[in-house]
């Protein structure tokens, strides 16, 4: 049981084709993982019944040689998705009991590349979080815990899709990163998780948060695995008229190609005050790591840095409070009943959002307001540009950029759900990678003193996930980060 | 020709812009794939797009992008290679997004121009300030249950063009000419049906008045009028009412009002103050719409002829009146059975049987142009058998309304009937010379100077030949038989 638990998705690929075990039980053992890990509180819903039947679907695909890209693997799906048939909710009561008939594009791909379904997991309510405390359905727990015990958030807002990975409740995950919610929860679990470039994914059938800004990514336990789903998930949809019809490159072919010759830009500016000693040694160690194995590293400069993190805060807001206008009672979801139209919208969405979803809607409604526009949005759409044009001058020199994934470590549930300010600072490795439409991938890298997982970050041209991927790999094999969290499916072995 | 209008304390000047929305003819709404089709059942043609379900996002339509092209090309506008999507936010129960998605600041037509050809000949210019794609809302019904409102979302992303016109209209008639042009435009483009039953056209009209050349004053807009009647009803009262209560001290209020088209009053809907803050930003999930020049070429290229250029050659090179020019063109189909009947021949003459013979029957028998059982080319035969001599005028009349009846040629039924004219002269004079006989007090009374008589003769020998007799030779020869 441990054993196939401990199979990587690359690993459980050639086990299944060789024969040497079967789809079904690899879903078996993870739906089993999901039932042992259920205190961790990540997934929202469990398909076990689906998770079987497309299990037992795939076991014919490989018999009969017809195996997709991700044939026979267990993967759980971040609820921001809608899967057809299966309650889609944003973790948000505005939401309960929606059940979409239709399937997102970046699902149905999982699903046609003979991924299987293993339920919905947790995320912050409509992905506005950083630790993954704002879902309706209760916070997402952090498989790795704190010297003294204490609970730690997953990060957010794809929460429950990490702490789901890296309990080994889920083989395979996917996430939305509008702000750091692949990276920084990948970062806080000590997992991989990759935001692609603007546009590489759908977002048909992704409950909009910041259409700017969401992008689908995977999540997974190892570089190799990643770039195996990414490949599986990403494409052009005409659906979706921000979709890029750029094509993919071979991920996989790009996993050994090392990064002899590559130029690593390290940005002067993501050296912040208050920052974590112990973040800032490891981020010189991941420079180590890469001039070692042949990178040149180059000192660069993103001077408008410190604007991102205040610009993406009114741009995402802004536009939050224009896609979340759909959910009035009208058509579907929540409804509160009331004697007019307006009190009917009140009543319904004073229920059904969460104080932080309508903490963004007000934020979002102020900045977007006659006589405020220019002085926000517009300003910060000004500075959303700057932003971009430091990375396109910094990518005239370097290949690509290693910052830290966060500025701490996983931190205790409940400790600073009363400062959202603070909570937002989480995002300011990440943000900037959202803004600028770029590539950015999270892996682990070590260990804090408290045992809890450190993650760097790397950042690449738009399009250019190869190239991360070839540098994560050379990390992921230098850091030969082992360590397991306290909770995992199997035992912690 | 004065649009002035008298007031107590002296004249007034009426100043009017229109904002029209034009449906764009279609098959499919602005961004989703679900059909456009008018008269369906309640919500049949919704997609989840239109419903606004959670994760559905908007894809273009190109093929009213190209109608919104066209439209500014008739229009004589200025192409924008580059424009913009822009949400509008309010929250309405037909509204399911919480926007709609419009064009605000980047609009795909900027500046044009529309001519307006007034019924005394002169032409007036009205500027056309900018054309813009944006979705139609919903439905809300509520008479349907005591309590509730019920949503028909057919209407719910259909694409509309929005056409805004400079505040160059100085009368409700100006007014009224400019939707008839701007339908007549669009009809012969193929880009909007133009019914305005049905909602296809209708009109929000910007009214103010002010001194004869004075500074503009507060204007209010009056939403939502589909009829031609009903905007020149609202122009009308809304003048009256502006004159008379700034001629009693008052001041008007910048507000949006609805029209009552049971009482054909304006009455305020809403302030200035109360106006939404609709929070307009960029569709985020729109990439800016880029044309390239080659399609605005291409589409230039294939554009059909407008009215304006057929008025200029039917009353330039044809000589046709202003009058009949206007009623031919006004319908595409109305100006393409003219250039067909009248080619080679007389154009005057079959622009007459045209607006009188055969409109008049049509309008008579309740039929339109398209049933009409009168090719162009069989009215054309039948001017050609007046231009010859073949029948007279009166003779054709009969001939018209058997083929209007039968759908025959017009050769045909004069040979038939045997209505060709006589144009024997010594027939003619034999039948002259029995008048004559037959009327001796009467020739005579004619000698002695009663001239007017000379129509009763005519008269005489038309009735004797049964109406065949060739009218020209029958006054040639009774003339020079009588004065002889």
């Amino acid at each position: 049981m441990s054993d196939l638990l401990s199979l990587s998705a690359v690993a459980a690929r050639a086990a299944l084709d060789s024969g040497e075990i079967s789809a079904p039980e690899l879903a078996t053992a993870y739906l089993e993982a999901v039932e042992q890990t259920a205190p961790l509180n990540n997934y929202v819903a469990v398909t076990a019944d689906r998770a079987l039947e497309m299990a037992t679907a795939s076991q014919g695909r490989i018999a009969s040689g017809d195996a997709g890209l991700i044939e026979g693997i267990p993967v759980g799906v971040k609820d921001l998705f809608c899967t057809a048939g299966v309650a889609s909710t944003a973790c948000s009561r505005i939401l309960e009991g929606f059940t979409p008939t239709y399937e997102s594009t970046v699902t149905a791909n999982l699903w046609r590349e003979g991924g299987v379904m293993l339920g919905k997991l947790n995320c912050d309510e409509f992905a506005m979080g950083s630790g993954n405390e704002t879902s309706a359905f209760g916070p997402a727990i952090n498989p790795w815990q704190g010297a003294d015990g204490v609970d730690l958030v997953p990060g957010g807002s794809s929460g429950g899709s990490a702490s789901a990975v890296a309990a080994r409740a889920a083989l395979l995950a996917t996430g939305t990163d509008t702000g750091g919610s692949i990276r920084q929860p990948a970062a806080f679990c000590g997992i991989v998780g990759m935001k692609p470039t603007y546009g590489r994914c759908s977002r048909w059938g992704i409950v909009a948060f910041a259409s700017s800004l969401d992008q689908a990514g995977p999540f997974s336990r190892t570089v190799a695995d990643n770039a195996l789903m990414m490949q599986a998930m990403a494409g052009h949809d005409p659906k979706d008229s921000t979709s890029a019809d750029t094509p993919l490159p071979d991920l996989m072919a790009a996993l050994d190609k090392g990064v002899k010759g590559m130029k690593i830009g390290v940005p002067s500016e993501y050296v912040m005050d208050g920052m974590d000693g112990e973040v800032v040694a490891l981020w010189e160690q991941g420079q180590a790591w890469l001039r070692d194995a042949g990178a040149e590293l180059v000192e660069i400069s993103l001077p408008h840095t410190k604007y991102a993190l205040p610009a993406y805060y009114i741009i995402a807001p802004a536009e939050a409070s224009s896609n979340l206008a759909r959910y009035d009672g009208v058509r579907y979801g929540l409804r509160v009943e009331a004697d007019s139209l307006d009190e009917m919208y009140a009543a319904t969405r004073a229920a059904g959002f969460g104080e932080e979803v309508q903490r963004r809607i007000l934020i979002g409604t102020y900045v977007l307001s006659a006589g405020y526009y220019d002085a926000y949005y517009l300003k910060a759409q000004k500075v959303r540009r700057l932003i971009k044009q430091d990375f396109d001058s910094a990518f005239e020199t370097v290949d690509a950029i290693l910052t830290p994934a966060t500025p701490t470590a996983a931190f205790p549930v409940g400790r600073k759900v009363d400062d959202p300010v603070t909570n937002y600072l989480n995002d300011v490795f990440t943000v900037p990678a959202n803004l600028a439409g770029l590539p950015g991938m999270a892996l682990p890298a070590g260990l804090n003193s408290d045992g809890l997982p450190l993650g760097l970050q790397i950042l690449g041209r738009p399009f250019d996930e190869a190239s991360l991927y070839s540098i994560g790999r050379v990390i992921e094999d230098a850091a030969a980060f082992s360590a397991a969290p306290q909770h995992r499916a199997g035992g912690a072995s | 020709m004065s649009n002035l209008v008298e007031g107590r304390t002296g004249e007034w000047e009426v100043v009017i812009g229109l904002e029209v929305h034009a449906q764009v003819a279609s098959n499919a709404k602005l961004f989703s794939g679900a059909p456009t089709a008018f008269g369906a059942d309640p919500n049949a043609n919704v997609s989840l797009v239109d419903a606004a379900m959670p994760g559905m996002l908007p894809v273009i339509n190109q093929e009213c992008v190209r109608q919104a092209i066209r439209t500014g090309l008739g229009l004589k506008a200025e192409i924008n290679l580059v424009s913009v999507f822009d949400r509008k936010n309010y929250f309405y129960a037909d509204l399911p997004q919480g926007y709609q998605i419009s064009q605000y600041k980047q609009p795909i037509v900027g500046e044009g121009v529309l001519r307006l050809d007034m019924p005394d000949g002169t032409t007036r210019e009205i500027g056309i300030e900018r054309l813009h794609l944006e979705q139609d809302a919903g439905k809300s019904m509520h008479d349907q249950h005591p309590s509730k409102s019920y949503i028909d979302l057919n209407r719910t992303g259909v694409a509309l063009m929005e056409i805004v016109s400079r505040p160059d209209m100085r009368s409700a008639a100006e007014a009224a000419a400019y939707v008839r042009k701007l339908r007549s435009i669009l009809r012969y483009l193929g880009t909007c049906d133009g019914n305005m039953e049905e909602g296809s056209l209708r009109a929000d009209v910007n009214v103010s008045v002010r001194r004869p050349g004075g500074e503009f004053g507060t204007r209010t807009e009056t939403k939502n009028l589909n009829s031609l009647r009903f905007i020149q009803q609202a122009i009308d009262y809304e003048v009256a009412r502006q004159i008379e209560i700034i001629e009693d001290g008052g001041e008007i209020d910048q507000e949006t009002r609805l029209f009552d088209t049971s009482t054909g009053t304006t009455r305020a809907m809403r302030s200035k103050e109360d106006a939404h803050d609709y929070r307009y930003f960029p569709d985020p999930d729109l990439l800016p719409l880029v044309i390239p020049q080659e399609e605005v070429d291409e589409l230039s290229a294939a554009l059909p002829e407008l009215p304006d250029q057929i008025r200029d050659r039917l009353t330039g090179e044809y000589g046709l009146s202003a009058y009949d020019a206007a009623v031919i063109i006004e319908e595409r189909e109305t100006a393409s059975y003219y250039e067909a009947a009248s080619a080679g021949r007389d154009r005057k003459l079959v622009a007459n049987w045209m607006t009188v013979e055969l409109f008049g029957a049509l309008n008579k028998s309740g039929q339109t142009l398209a049933d009409c059982k009168v090719t162009p080319a069989a009215l054309g035969g039948l001017v050609g058998l007046i231009e010859d001599g073949t029948i007279s005028g009166k003779i054709a009349k009969d001939v018209f309304a058997t083929m209007f009846e039968t759908g025959k040629d017009a050769a045909a039924i004069v040979e038939e009937q045997g209505l060709k004219q006589v144009s024997d002269s010594g027939a003619i004079e034999a039948m002259i010379d029995e008048v004559i006989a037959a009327n001796d007090d009467k020739v005579a009374e004619y000698r002695g100077g009663k001239d007017k008589l000379f129509g009763f003769f005519v008269g005489q020998v038309m009735k004797a030949s049964k109406g065949q007799a060739n009218p020209g030779m029958v006054n040639q020869l009774l003339r020079a038989k009588l004065d002889g």
